[in-house]
């Protein structure tokens, strides 16, 4: 039979495999793994931010491929990947489409003229509703969805060269045609 | 991650507290006192996705205030706990909830307490059995010194 | 130069502390007489060593010093003297070093009262506890060092955090991880007694008063964080199950279990093996919350800055320090064999009963608490645990243990004779009810099931208590300390029992937007906000409200709430403003300015809610009583007095 005495020792190394495999993954800890991976894209229909009176909707991104940017003119860490996100427009891979999330009409058109603007349209979420159906909990915050609209990656943090080529260029059919 | 954090913190990397010092009073009023409670013990068990040791209710950020206004919208809008539970979870995922939900995958961890306790209880009555059978060739004094 | 000379005892602390563990193990196994002998200088000497290093360390924070980097990340000329003091052990680097001054402290103690041991046993225990410290000294000196220096100096500190400024968190640290490091004691004469492959018949009475002492503190430390907690940083709230205060609450069950299987141990010479095992588990889990609360692996509010690289560390020292002491368990526990016996309804029933809630209670903790990594590591997705798991299932190990020890406590040793108590057990229960339900429904006409049913377990744990101590003053019996200290404990229980009851049922709160001469009432306290105004502090600056407390018009207090904004980390905390009145404890914090004069306010009334800590300290008093019965001061010696002669309740 089982030496009973030997129990605690078993049960231990069970515990140091467990703790081992938390220090491996500490990075993400607290980082949300999107449950909408898989799922089909939330619908919005929002104000557009270069000129409020026109509606733009997530109905016009059908049929395409197109990366979701969540940002804000009050976010540090956006600013650090505007240019990544430039970079991104000129490559023409994707549609870059920008939620602005909870932040001031006039600051944040002050800011893309600043730094430039390399979203195809902005949709103006002022009240955070349409985040909050993203599942966005911090910004920046992206999203890649697919022709058929469903959520295929979410970059949480910045979006860094990196991610761009390991994560959403993979994931892109070869040259995509740019634009609409 | 790192940007919830200093997001929530006035200075990342420091010392013992590296959550939000300043927590959050949430003076919204429900119109009866069923929808107050319900209400206050929704923010309660919902964690806050951004200052994650925190309940919603107590958290200073900004998707906390957003995600409180939603709840209670929702109630005002005749919605169950649970509808405002699986809204949450649908968005958010089971990191949301500070009581994890009841089903398959966590079934050892609400079984934890209740497989111990019959564990020990077995452990105890075979210890007791056996004790009590040596009692009667047990016949060393007890030392006496008093003590309890 | 004291940085450097800091840095250099800190080497030559962790050169001695290797020594130290050498000499213990190696002098007794392998026989070497003079190696056994230079244990005890080379404990005195990491003492040394260690506390150079710490009044170095405190000499660069009274002084400014700000090239070192550690200074300067936690301090600041405007930081009053006594939280430069506090700063020490403010963040990860410094706080491991009183961690590791709190263990040599403990190991002089050890050292200086171990004369009676046997000069072999001290030896090795001396040695594991080298061992430990061993440990700790290389990990600050690899990855923790609180002697970097900055080059060029800064100018200035960066301050300590505003959350630490403040007395009650100055001395939660001191307090708390004395208790902790305390555990490695019993620990160690655990690992001393499975090297030599036996145990003493004295072991037991040995490792008593080290295992009670360490309790003692620990139970201080974790109430001293729980009142912090309640008037600093949760507003009210005082116990979050954050996993850091789970990381200390684990040691604390098996403490307590370890302290009532020593009892057995002592008295009988049963469940040697197990208490054995609870040593090494007690420790291990001081070990695993050091672990938790600086590998980063959890989301917790009171972890240091997360380090991977830190964690791979103290994982590494946890797998040898508690395998190696898992694996000698494994071989050695299995000789300890006892003929003993006793009936079921004997006290050794009853402390098995105790040791089998506190340790599935412990275990639900640790589940709940690692959850999220279990589940991760299980590939079962995320999980996440909050105090609707915990609460419920800590309850279900509670409530049977608070009617078991009223019941318990009247049983003697090997043969119970609850029978002849029957009587004592029907009155004291019947007293309880009626008091408890009487009082609930007497004070307040409302209260969940459990709020009369806490009140009668806790009010029936005082009537029991004090029913052997009172017979023995009646009767002209003696009442040694360990006996009086007892019971005291318990009765600190009871109280904390009863006031958590309460303070769960009744609390009374409501956070609301008040305009200046606005008026809400809460708990049949009347609450006028009289507005806010500006205040100054030696290094903030902020706001402070008034708000005038009455009851039935009669004047109660004037509170004045603060929000304070640090000038250098630019760090906004609220101070609580609370008054105590009738048993309740009033509280009031300043929210958010709303515009025109309005502020959100939480009014929050908690009946009796200072009796938890008060309780904490009084279990505490009952430790320290227990610890100085002169028993512990005597070597046992074989009972000639026929055991007719020898009262049973004893």
């Amino acid at each position: 039979m089982i030496n009973r005495f030997v129990i605690p020792m078993v049960a231990f190394v069970l515990l140091a495999v467990v703790l081992a495999v938390g220090i491996k993954h500490s990075p993400e800890k607290g980082v949300i793994a999107s449950p909408l991976i898989g799922k089909p894209a939330p619908q919005f229909s929002l104000p557009s931010l270069s000129d409020p009176t026109h509606t733009v909707s997530s109905a016009a991104l059908r049929g395409q491929w197109y990366l979701l940017n969540v940002w804000g003119s009050w976010c540090g860490t956006c600013r650090d990947e505007h240019q990544m996100l430039l970079d991104v427009r000129r490559s023409g891979r994707v549609r870059l489409i920008g939620l602005d999330w909870r932040d001031d009409d006039s600051q944040a058109r002050g800011y893309l003229q600043q730094l430039g603007d390399p979203y195809e349209f902005v949709a103006a979420d002022r009240d955070g509703r349409t985040a909050i159906d993203w599942g966005v909990y911090a910004a920046p915050e992206s999203f890649l969805v697919n022709p058929a609209g469903i959520v295929v990656y979410k970059c949480m943090g910045e979006l860094t060269p990196d991610i761009w080529e390991k994560e959403i260029l993979s994931r892109l059919p070869k040259a995509q045609a740019a634009g609409s | 991650m790192r940007r919830a954090t200093v997001i929530c913190v006035a200075a990342a990397g420091l010392a013992l507290a590296n959550a939000a010092v300043v927590r959050a009073i949430d003076t919204t009023q429900m119109p009866t006192p069923e929808l107050q409670a319900r209400y206050e013990g929704l923010t309660h068990e919902l964690r806050c996705v951004q200052c994650q040791d925190e309940a919603l209710a107590d958290s200073p950020a900004g998707v906390a205030a957003d995600l409180r206004r939603e709840v209670r919208d929702m109630l005002l809008a005749g919605k169950s706990d649970d509808d405002v539970r699986n809204f949450m979870l649908a968005r958010y995922g089971d990191f949301v909830l500070f009581r994890p939900r009841f089903v398959l995958k966590n079934v050892w961890l609400w079984a934890a307490p209740e497989v111990l306790l019959v564990v020990g209880a077995l452990v105890a009555w075979r210890v007791v059995r056996k004790r009590a059978r040596l009692v009667s060739a047990d016949t060393e004094p007890l030392p006496d010194d008093g003590s309890n | 130069m004291l940085p450097e000379l800091g840095h250099f005892a800190l080497i030559l602390a962790l050169l001695l502390a290797g020594l130290q563990a050498f000499f213990g193990i190696a002098g007794p196994m392998f026989g070497r007489e003079r190696w056994s002998a230079a244990v005890t200088p080379a404990v005195a000497g990491q003492f040394v060593m260690v506390a150079t290093a710490v009044g170095c360390l405190m000499a660069s924070f009274v002084g400014n010093d700000f090239s070192v980097k550690y200074v300067a990340e936690n301090s600041n000329t405007a930081l009053p003297v006594f939280y430069r003091v506090a700063a020490l052990w403010g963040a990860h680097e410094g706080s491991l070093l009183l961690w590791i001054m709190l263990l040599a402290l403990w190991t002089v103690a050890v050292a200086a009262l171990g004369s009676r041991l046997p000069r072999l046993f001290l030896a090795r225990v001396l040695g594991v506890l080298g061992l430990i410290s061993f440990g700790f000294l290389l990990f600050t000196l690899a990855t923790s060092n609180p002697f970097l220096r900055l080059d060029p100096a800064a100018g200035d500190g960066a301050d300590l955090n505003p959350i630490l400024q403040d007395p009650g968190l100055a001395g939660h640290p001191p307090v708390l991880y004395t208790g902790y490091v305390g555990f490695a004691v019993a620990f160690a004469f655990a690992c001393g007694a499975m090297l030599e492959g036996r145990m003493d018949q004295n072991w037991a009475r040995w490792t008593r008063p080290w295992v009670t002492a360490a309790w003692s503190f620990l139970t201080c430390g974790i109430a001293m964080g729980s009142f912090w907690a309640y008037y600093e940083l949760g507003w009210g709230g005082f116990w979050f199950w954050d996993p850091v205060e789970c990381a200390s609450f684990m040691p604390w069950l098996v403490g307590t279990a370890l302290i009532h299987s020593l009892a057995v141990t002592d008295k009988r010479g049963l469940f040697k093996s197990w208490t054995l095992l609870l040593s090494v588990l007690a420790f291990s889990l001081s070990l695993l919350g050091t672990f938790l609360v600086r590998s980063g692996v959890l989301v917790s509010v009171h972890s240091f800055a997360a380090d991977p690289s830190r964690g791979v560390f103290i994982l590494s020292f946890l797998i040898v320090m508690i395998g190696g002491a898992l694996s000698l368990y494994a071989r050695r526990a299995p000789l300890l064999k006892s003929p003993a016996g006793f009936e079921l309804g004997a006290r050794e029933s009853f402390l098995l009963f105790n040791n089998v809630l506190l340790v599935m209670a412990a275990g639900t903790v640790l589940a709940g608490t690692l959850a999220p990594l279990i589940s991760g590591a299980l590939g079962l997705g995320t999980v996440s645990v909050g105090p609707p798991f915990f609460n419920p299932t800590f309850m279900l190990a509670m409530l049977p243990l608070l009617a078991l020890l009223s019941i318990g406590i009247h049983a003697s040793w090997k043969r119970g004779r609850l029978g002849t108590q029957r009587r004592t057990l029907l009155y004291t229960f019947v007293a309880a009810a009626v008091l408890g339900c009487g009082l609930v429904y007497g004070i307040y006409s409302h209260g969940s099931l459990l709020t009369p049913v806490g009140a009668t377990l806790g009010l029936w744990i005082i009537l029991s208590s004090l029913v052997d101590p009172v017979d023995r003053l009646r009767r002209g019996l003696s009442l040694p300390r360990a006996v009086i200290g007892m019971t005291v404990a318990h009765l600190g229980l009871a109280i904390a029992v009863i006031a958590l009851t309460t303070v769960q049922s009744f609390t009374n709160e409501r956070d609301i937007a008040l305009a200046p001469g606005a008026s809400a009432t809460v708990g049949g306290y009347q609450f006028r906000f009289d507005g806010v105004a500006p205040i100054e502090g030696p290094n903030y600056d902020g706001v402070g409200g008034t708000l005038v407390v009455t009851r039935d018009g009669a004047p109660v207090a004037v509170l004045k709430p603060q929000k304070r904004r640090y000038s250098v980390q630019h760090q906004v905390t609220t101070e609580t403003a609370i008054h105590y009145s009738r048993g309740n404890n009033i509280l009031v914090a300043l929210g958010e300015d709303l515009g025109a004069g309005h502020w959100s306010v939480r009014i929050q009334i908690r009946p009796l809610v200072s009796f938890i800590w008060i309780a904490a300290v009084i279990m505490a008093l009952g430790g320290a009583l227990a610890i100085s019965d002169r028993r512990y001061r005597l070597a046992r010696t074989p009972s000639a007095v026929p055991a007719a002669a020898a009262p049973e309740h004893a």
